[in-house]
């Protein structure tokens, strides 16, 4: 008995499964020629955007390429005790050509990051180098060592073997209030400079809650524009839209009109009494504005997933519920609510990864205690130009998100998401 | 233990969605236990409506619906103990066969092994065994729907509603699906009241049919009456074929009356005229007028075949007789000798009390 199965032919002699690829090849190049545009933009801004936002945020080869030789002398150096004439040297070297091209300000600029007080040495080196006081034929070690005291220190010079490597994890572990210290240990930073961390559970918190109050809200609207009358339910709709055709900058600005001290929101508590005039509550420039605000502009988001759900659910269901016995309240929990779920696992992983990476609300009305961790991203890319280290918080966010995908898969299941 | 012929009562209910419009007009409606009565009537004529007033799912505007005796118009659907069976099934999609059935007792707290028992029994009668965990997608339409009347009638209902529940079959699972759901009535005894536009499917199953109209119960009586003896012409023209004409009274006695058509005259059966110089329709069933007559019949008249339709059992012929181009016959195939050839002219015959003479039309 032989294991191949008989070759099937077609009328003509040509087996059958050479025959049917030739007859679908052409339809195959057809429907990759008509994604290929999209795949080209995908990959375009999305793919390599990614990709290099990833090499920014871990690299570090701006200084091995600086200190070449230096890096390659320091490969035998036990690292325990001051380096060997030999690194000595190399260092000098590389340094002599950094000072040619005028970038020992950049050298010294990273080499503080590593380890402070790297500016004030590099400078006096360079001083040296610059009236050429190092007489080569001498030992370069003891010259060296004789510019600053800080040359004869060997954190110093660990310091530099730890920038060798051309990548780095440093920016992530910032994000994190970490850092690598000497002993290439993860430690935390002091727990007055741990700024990020409270951001990350604060932008996560206010995530959460947004998403929380959206749906609480946008259940019952969403419910009404399935099943009222199309007079009203159009009316309602525009009423959801409505705010959402309008640009997020006015809608943000309009909520701080309404929420600042001296606003309508609490000129209208002033009149009924619930609060004195001397003592109207901040209600902007604070969490509490980053929720109002950022609830009413995700709220689409909620209400759209939703209704467009609840709109196949057919009334008889709501019906049947009922007229078998169960009581309305029955009837809607085991009932209208089950069949809502792929509704609501959409719009609350669009809200909440909308709310995660939220910007523009935030830094208007959110103050000092209620901007997150998207604001801290845009003032390192405007203020600091520390671009690695937005690229790393960007990616971290990225990847925050893409975990919440996953839970949510291995929860609810991704094929139960119904966005229309 | 005696038959309550009361057991659903619609006294006097009217309703009306807009307050302008009344799609039910003094409805008086008496089922009895264990009847099956069809609410039958073409679309928009209210039947649906009344069936879902019973059901609890709208309120009489006015009058009161009675269930053993006790008025349930403050009674919310899910406290009448009324099982229904809808149009397009309504099982619950995320839920298990077994779910779907164990619904209503769920809610009703019955023990577990109960549950298991009636679902299980209720299953059997539909021939469903074995499909307890099979969601209801993975069923086919015929399925779904012995799923959805099991499910009316597992909690043991009083009294189950079917809203045509047979409208998105086809017509051979439609036509098995009557035999089975009027074996399970005959069976179990339930009272039934059944909702459709397909007089075929009400003729089949009903012990009575409400022929609804415009709001209102035009006929109530058994298929066989109903088809026999319509009261009016909306009825006869509904159920089953009919052919009719239009005329005046001329002269009428106790059980015959002539009616003066356009070209020519004929002797009928008077229901609803009384009186001479009366309008009114006449109509003949298609079978009960016979081609060449040997028994001596009291109408005898002579038509120009217009059209033959071969439908396999018999033949359909259009004549044009006494001024109507659509009068229709049927012939069975076995009578062959007969020529039946477009154009020819054949002599047509019936009894007077076949032809009804009803209200104008």
């Amino acid at each position: 008995m032989s294991n191949e199965t008989k070759q099937i032919l077609t009328t003509d002699g040509i087996p059958l499964e050479i025959s049917l690829k030739k007859a679908e090849r052409k339809n195959k190049i057809k429907a990759f020629l008509l994604v290929a545009p999209l795949l080209l933009f995908l990959i375009i801004t999305y793919i390599f955007p990614i990709g290099e936002m990833f090499t920014r945020s871990i690299d570090d080869k701006m200084i091995t390429n600086m200190l070449p030789k230096t890096f390659k002398s320091m490969e035998t150096w036990d690292g325990k005790e001051l380096p060997s004439e030999e690194v000595f040297a190399s260092f000098l070297s590389d340094f002599k050509i950094l000072v040619d091209k005028k970038e020992h300000g950049k050298l010294a600029q990273r080499l503080n990051k590593e380890k402070n007080g790297f500016n004030t040495i590099t400078k006096k080196l360079f001083r040296q180098v610059k009236r050429n006081k190092i007489d080569e034929t001498q030992s370069i070690k003891e010259q060296i060592m004789k510019v600053h005291k800080r040359w004869r220190n060997v954190e110093y010079w660990q310091a530099i073997k730890r920038t060798a490597p051309p990548y780095t994890s440093a920016k992530y572990l910032k994000a994190m209030d970490m850092y690598l210290n000497e002993d290439n240990k993860i430690t935390q930073v002091s727990e007055d400079r741990r700024i990020h961390r409270i951001l990350w559970l604060r932008t996560v918190e206010v995530a959460f809650f947004v998403t929380v109050f959206c749906f609480l809200m946008g259940y019952p609207i969403a419910h009404l524009l399935a099943t009222l009358p199309m007079k009203y339910s159009n009316l309602l709709m525009i009423c959801v839209l409505l705010p959402f055709w309008t640009s997020l900058l006015v809608r943000t600005a309009s909520w701080m009109i309404l929420l600042q001290q001296q606003g309508v929101v609490n000129d209208f508590f002033v009149i009924i009494g619930l609060v004195s005039d001397d003592n109207r509550p901040e209600m902007m420039y604070n969490k509490v504005g980053t929720y109002v605000a950022m609830t009413q502009i995700l709220l689409p988001f909620m209400v759209l997933p939703l209704y467009s759900v609840m709109k196949t659910i057919s009334p008889s269901l709501m019906r049947a519920g009922k007229s078998l016995g169960g009581t309305p309240f029955v009837a809607f929990w085991k009932v209208y609510f089950p069949l809502t779920i792929p509704g609501i696992g959409a719009g609350c992983l669009l809200v909440f990864i909308l709310a995660i990476g939220y910007y523009i609300t935030p830094a208007l009305v959110g103050g000092a205690s209620g901007t997150l961790i998207s604001n801290q991203i845009a003032y390192h890319m405007k203020t600091t130009l520390d671009w690695s280290f937005a690229s790393a918080m960007g990616l971290m966010l990225l990847g925050g998100v893409l975990v919440i995908y996953w839970l949510y898969n291995k929860l609810v299941g991704v094929d139960n998401i119904k966005l229309g | 233990m005696s038959k309550n012929i009361e057991f659903v009562k619609f006294d006097k209910v009217d309703k009306s969605y807009d307050g302008k419009v009344l799609v039910v007009k003094d409805l008086n409606l008496n089922i009895s236990e264990g009847e099956f009565i069809t609410m039958l009537g073409p679309s928009g004529s209210g039947k649906t409506t009344c069936l879902m007033m019973l059901a609890g799912f709208e309120t009489p505007t006015n009058g009161e619906i009675y269930l053993d005796s006790n008025p349930i118009s403050n009674i919310p659907p899910h406290k009448r103990g009324i099982g229904m069976v809808f149009q397009n099934y309504a099982l619950f999609p995320h839920m298990t066969v077994y779910e779907n059935l164990a619904f209503p007792l769920r809610v009703r707290k019955v023990q577990k092994d109960e549950i298991d028992k009636k679902v299980d029994k209720a299953l059997s009668m539909v021939s469903l065994s074995g499909f307890e965990s099979r969601m209801p997608a993975q069923l086919s339409g015929g399925q779904q729907q012995r799923v959805a009347v099991a499910r009316a009638l597992v909690f043991d209902p009083a009294v189950v509603l079917m809203d045509e529940p047979l409208g998105a079959l086809d017509k051979n699972l439609r036509e098995s699906m009557q035999y089975e759901i009027k074996h399970i009535h005959e069976n179990i005894g339930v009272t039934v009241v059944y909702v459709t536009h397909d007089q075929g499917e009400a003729l089949t199953m009903s012990n009575r049919i409400a022929v609804f109209n415009d709001g209102k119960v035009q006929q109530l009586s058994s298929p066989d009456k109903l088809y026999e003896e319509p009261v009016n012409s909306f009825v006869a023209e509904f159920i089953g074929e009919n052919n009719t004409f239009g005329g005046e009274v001329t002269d009428i006695s106790k059980d015959i009356c002539k009616v003066k058509l356009q070209n020519g005259e004929i002797l009928a059966n008077p229901i609803s005229v009384k009186s001479k110089g009366d309008k009114t329709t006449v109509s003949i069933r298609p079978e009960r007028a016979l081609i060449n007559p040997k028994d001596k019949m009291d109408n005898n008249q002579t038509g120009k075949i217009e059209e033959v339709i071969y439908h396999g059992d018999h033949t359909r012929l259009r004549l044009d007789l006494l001024g109507n181009k659509e009068f229709i016959l049927k012939v069975p195939n076995s009578s062959n000798e007969l020529d039946l050839k477009l154009g020819n002219e054949i002599k047509v015959g019936w009894n007077s009390q076949d032809a009804r003479a009803l209200d104008p039309k």
